[in-house]
């Protein structure tokens, strides 16, 4: 597809999703412009709100770059919300579990929840190879297992002392959380911004610049012709599975640790049905993701403003998403379906 | 009546598919287009029959401009198009895809359907049970079907694009006549094809496209040289098969069941000589196929024993096939070959021995560049599997066959390629023959099957029916020997 062409049906698309919204905003009686300010306001608007951002934006890029690497092999990963919650879970095991400094017990809640998330995704991916399930049932059921999971632990085993409620565990130790860096007077989240960007350029080189990642993209494509060629399709598989859990997982670490520093039951924040989104926007591609789900992040972050400020549902930030995904799948389309003279030939002269 | 095309230009990206094509065919004529496989000839018709809109150009019928913009606006229009393949609706019944093309109500009266499609297929003279299964039909009855839906919804102008290719000789039959009664009735029919013989058989007049424009234009009968030489620019010269001395066993296949669908061959013994090669011939889905899957490794013998250079390889995965030397072409280029999406360098690079973590694009690229040129690939490096021709996703299949191998097994190696194109596959192929590579190959044309192969195996009804050498064979003989006779 012509790149500029694509870009450009993207760009109007974005504008004529904010279009839509601006009129959604005139349709409920709110003040548009100042609607949008308070967005921008609100994720951008102070160091804490940046930092907010940033904290928001590090899970949702690591689930993001796991599923770029399942979308390579032609996965459809569901279940990335389930290994988001099983990675959380896993990290909070051991918060809760094992004592001892930070420097040891928070490298094994990053190790923990790639793990949880690891083995929730090789249970679609062998559902997929070895039982004929697909992903998305096998990985859809794997979500509602693991979100059970998490609200029997929080009222359950892992309930406060005395009280059983929804609203979580107790508070880890605080030497478990993820630690921050003090600057400009706010905590900054170091470490979850780097594991995202690592995550993002370990990815981006996988499928780029190695013979797995190519052989990935040939599993995607057509695994029928791969198995003829001699390629493993299911060991391809469900080393994709792999990858796309661990770094679901580690989003799932960050929720807990450096988030919530607590097991909630909607510890996945839905970052991993978000990060199919931006995947999808971001055409699969790994570099794409990153400030896509920025914008993504910025505005469910900055959507708060609306509910304290114009006393809007903070739905109403989720509702913008939405318009702004169908918009750029719909131009997506469209700059396929007229690629204005750079189709490919079906026979050459 | 008339049809005109008046200079048509279809471009894709740089490539000029149709450069200014322009011709007239009269009504009640049976009119052949030739060209080579990339040609532009299949682009014409998917612009005649609304699947392209055209850079430029326009088309008249009966001197009145008509406008195609999709398929449904070409038929209403009066041109129809018969794909290789018939679109036909495969679970649904006869009379259901009779009437799924039903411009009408949103109604359907399944009787006045009925009592439509026995009128329309009894002036054409054939016969449907209305309530059989689409897919129970052969490739020839399907073509029947739906040139019986063309004709009720009023095409004025058939286009027939390579329509016999998978039909039995038989039907093939029954079809040029067809074609020449719709001719006779007064409409305009267009037979695409890059098979001469049928051509000349058939048609009454000629246009020869090369390089997207119309080079060659005439009434038939025309000489077979004049028609060669406008179709390739040159005349091409026939290679003689020259047989190399045959050395030790490389594939022994001793008391093999081998049972898949229909097909069920007992107690096949079969020794393949280092460097022989061996045609499989027979009607299509008369057991080639099951020879070349348990060869393969993909299909597992229900009984004997099975092994390629000295290595058993009974009961063996695919992947100890592989490593034993064996590779398999199966028919379908890009389904079960080429992946589409990726490009040729990274074919290349999946083909390659390196087995390096990281990859080197660089010396990929450079590496891409030199097979491109080796196998004279229409293509750059960069080009997707699904944007070469058929006869260039072949060249390219054969660039990634691995040096060292023992055993090759092809399905229709040149099916659907050019005369050239299809000489160039088979040169690639017996140079591997002096390193002793042995070939087994299915193809349903007699002429390959003859000219290449050192012996033949003919099937029938899913088994053996014959092996013979092929220089003792005419073409004759072994026509009998697919229709099940024995040789007279």
């Amino acid at each position: 597809m012509n790149n500029s062409r694509a870009a450009l049906a993207t760009s109007v698309a974005v504008l004529a999703a904010i279009a839509v919204g601006i009129a959604l905003l005139l349709a409920v009686g709110a003040p548009p412009f100042e609607a949008l300010s308070l967005l921008v306001e609100g994720s951008f608007g102070s160091a804490s709100k940046i930092s907010a951002t940033l904290l928001a934006w590090s899970p949702l890029i690591l689930a993001s770059a796991g599923l770029v690497v399942t979308f390579a092999a032609g996965l459809w990963n569901i279940g990335v919300e389930g290994q988001i919650i099983m990675g959380a879970i896993a990290a909070s095991w051991i918060a809760r579990e094992v004592p001892g400094p930070g420097w040891v017990v928070v490298p094994l809640t990053i190790i923990a929840g790639a793990v949880g998330g690891l083995v929730w995704a090789l249970l679609a991916g062998v559902l997929k190879t070895h039982f004929r399930v697909h992903e998305i049932f096998g990985g859809l059921g794997l979500d509602f297992v693991a979100a059970g999971m998490a609200t029997y632990l929080v009222i359950g085993p892992w309930k406060r002392a005395g009280v059983a409620s929804t609203s979580g565990t107790d508070i880890f130790r605080e030497e478990t959380w993820m630690p921050e860096i003090e600057a400009f007077g706010v905590g900054w989240p170091v470490l979850p911004v780097i594991l995202g960007i690592i995550s993002v350029v370990l990815v981006w080189l996988l499928l780029r610049g190695t013979l797995f990642g190519l052989k990935l993209k040939a599993v995607g494509n057509n695994a029928y012709s791969s198995y003829l060629r001699g390629i493993p399709t299911n060991r391809y598989v469900l080393g994709a599975m792999a990858i796309g859990g661990a770094l679901a997982g580690v989003a799932g670490t960050v929720q807990a640790t450096a988030f919530h520093h607590k097991l909630v039951p909607a510890v996945s924040g839905g970052y991993g049905f978000l990060a199919i989104l931006v995947v999808l926007l971001a055409g699969f591609s790994a570099v794409a993701i990153a400030p896509i789900a920025l914008f993504f992040v910025a505005i469910s972050v900055g959507g708060t403003q609306l509910d304290l400020r114009l006393g809007l549902d903070s739905a109403f930030a989720g509702v913008l998403q939405g318009i702004i995904v169908l918009f750029v799948l719909f131009a997506g389309a469209w700059a396929a379906k007229n690629p204005g003279g750079t189709m490919t030939p079906q026979e050459e002269p | 009546m008339a049809l005109e095309i008046r200079d048509i230009h279809k471009h894709f990206g740089p490539v000029r598919a149709n450069d200014g094509v322009s011709f007239t065919v009269e009504a009640g004529s049976l009119h052949g287009i030739l060209g080579e496989n990339g040609a532009g000839k299949s682009t014409l018709m998917k612009i005649l029959s609304g699947f392209y809109g055209a850079d430029s150009g326009e088309i008249l019928l009966d001197g009145e401009r008509i406008a195609l913009a999709s398929p449904a606006e070409a038929i209403d229009s009066g041109i129809g198009m018969l794909h290789q393949d018939p679109l036909v609706c495969l679970p649904l019944t006869v009379l259901d895809n009779f009437a799924l093309a039903s411009p009408g109500p949103v109604r359907i009266d399944r009787d006045d359907m009925r009592s439509e499609l026995e009128r329309v297929s009894a002036d054409l003279g054939f016969e449907f049970d209305p309530s059989r299964l689409a897919g129970s039909l052969t490739i020839g009855e399907r073509q029947q079907l739906a040139i019986t839906r063309l004709m009720w919804l009023g095409a004025k102008v058939l286009i027939f694009d390579e329509p016999t290719t998978g039909i039995s000789a038989t039907q093939r039959l029954q079809l040029f006549a067809t074609l020449r009664s719709l001719a006779e009735a007064g409409l305009i029919v267009l037979f695409v094809s890059h098979k001469l013989e049928e051509v000349e058989d058939l048609c009454d007049s000629v246009t020869v496209i090369r390089h997207g424009k119309v080079v060659y234009r005439a009434d038939m009968p025309v000489p077979e040289e004049t028609l060669v030489e406008k179709m390739f620019g040159k005349v091409f010269v026939e290679q003689d098969h020259d047989s190399v001395p045959l050395r030790d066993a490389m594939l022994q296949l001793s008391d093999a069941t081998l049972q898949e669908g229909t097909t069920s061959i007992e107690g096949l013994d079969l020794d393949v000589a280092a460097g022989e090669v061996i045609g499989l011939a027979g009607l299509e889905g008369s057991g080639q196929r099951a020879l070349l899957r348990a060869c393969a490794g993909l299909l597992e013998p229900e009984t004997g024993t099975l092994s390629v250079n000295g290595v058993n390889l009974d009961r063996c995965s695919y992947r100890d096939h592989l490593a034993a030397g064996v590779h398999y072409l199966p028919a379908g280029r890009l389904e079960e070959g080429l992946i589409q999406g990726i490009s040729i360098t990274e074919h290349l690079v999946l083909a390659s021995e390196d087995k390096s973590f990281f990859v080197d694009w660089k010396k990929a690229e450079r590496t891409a560049i030199d097979e491109i040129g080796d196998y004279s690939i229409k293509g750059r490096p960069n080009s997707n599997a699904e944007e070469l021709s058929g006869g260039n996703q072949q060249r390219l299949l054969l660039a990634m066959i691995p040096d060292d191998v023992k055993l090759l097994l092809l399905e229709h190696p040149t099916r659907g390629l050019d005369v050239e194109s299809a000489a160039y596959v088979w040169t690639r192929l017996l140079a591997r023959r002096s390193s002793g590579t042995s070939v087994i190959f299915a193809s349903a044309d007699l002429d390959e099957l003859l000219r290449y192969s050192d012996r033949i195996i003919v099937f029938f009804g899913g088994e053996v029916f014959a092996i013979g050498d092929a220089a003792d064979l005419n073409g004759e003989e072994l026509g009998y020997l697919i229709g099940g006779k024995e040789r007279v």
